[in-house]
């Protein structure tokens, strides 16, 4: 079980964002510029926290902002941002977060491998602040694909 | 055993509860289908499960059900999962 591979423009270090809003945008538009989304698909994803509130904060320091398969998905594919700040989802326990992961998908079956890779990364408890931390994206990929081996 | 795994759109991290929980089970040698659905669909998903587990944002809109409503705050923490589910399933 493998991660879609993680191409320059889907990973961005150290992005600025002022709110939750622009920090699930500069994921969406990660995901936009390696080709695995359209600008709707950004829409969407912001639109899942303002239906349904923070949840996407399913970790202390990450949130995973995605939406529903669709026309909008061109490609299974993952994004990685690292915040040069915290930003405030507000959650309940998880806040501030300091990694956000885009992940679109073709098919809801596209998505659960690619969850399953992302859970074998971060369930080592490590795992999070040592992307926040990443200085570079070779150093990101070398964090999640280690769950190619697990 | 049928437990539901919640989220808004039912993939994400649905899916990582799901394949969480499912790892957790398996080392408590505990058999279930764990199954991902939409929070729009779990009045129908979640029918006949003994345990829903998702976050606490979507408590409420779970409404009346038969079934165990468990709230997990770190997904990635197979511990607290292991912990809150041992206790659901008695």
């Amino acid at each position: 079980m493998t991660l879609p591979p993680l191409a320059d423009r889907a990973i961005v270090l150290r992005a600025r964002a002022a709110d939750w809003r622009e920090a699930v945008r500069i994921a969406g538009e990660a995901l936009v510029d390696s080709g695995c989304a359209t600008v709707e698909y950004t829409d969407a994803m912001i639109r899942m926290v303002e239906d349904h509130g923070p949840y996407i904060v399913i970790a202390p320091g990450l949130a995973l902002a995605h939406a529903r398969p669709g026309a909008a998905v061109r490609c299974d594919g993952l994004s990685v941002v690292t915040l040069a700040e915290p930003v405030e989802f507000g959650h309940a326990h998880n806040d501030p977060v300091r990694v956000v992961i885009g992940l679109a998908g073709v098919a809801p079956d596209a998505h659960l491998a690619a969850v399953a890779a992302l859970a074998n990364a971060f369930n080592d408890s490590a795992a999070i602040a040592a992307v926040a931390d990443a200085p570079t994206r070779e150093a990101v990929r070398a964090i999640l694909e280690r769950s190619d081996r697990a | 055993m049928k437990i539901v795994t919640i989220c808004g759109a039912g993939i994400g991290s649905s899916g990582i509860l799901k394949v969480n929980a499912e790892r957790v089970l398996q080392r408590l040698g505990l058999e279930a289908t764990v199954v991902a659905a939409d929070i729009g669909s779990v009045a129908r998903v979640a029918a006949d499960a003994q345990v829903i587990l998702t976050s606490a944002e979507f408590v409420e809109a779970i409404g009346a059900t038969r079934a165990d409503v468990v709230v997990i705050e770190n997904y990635f923490d197979t511990d607290e999962l292991s912990r809150k589910l041992e206790i659901a399933i008695g």
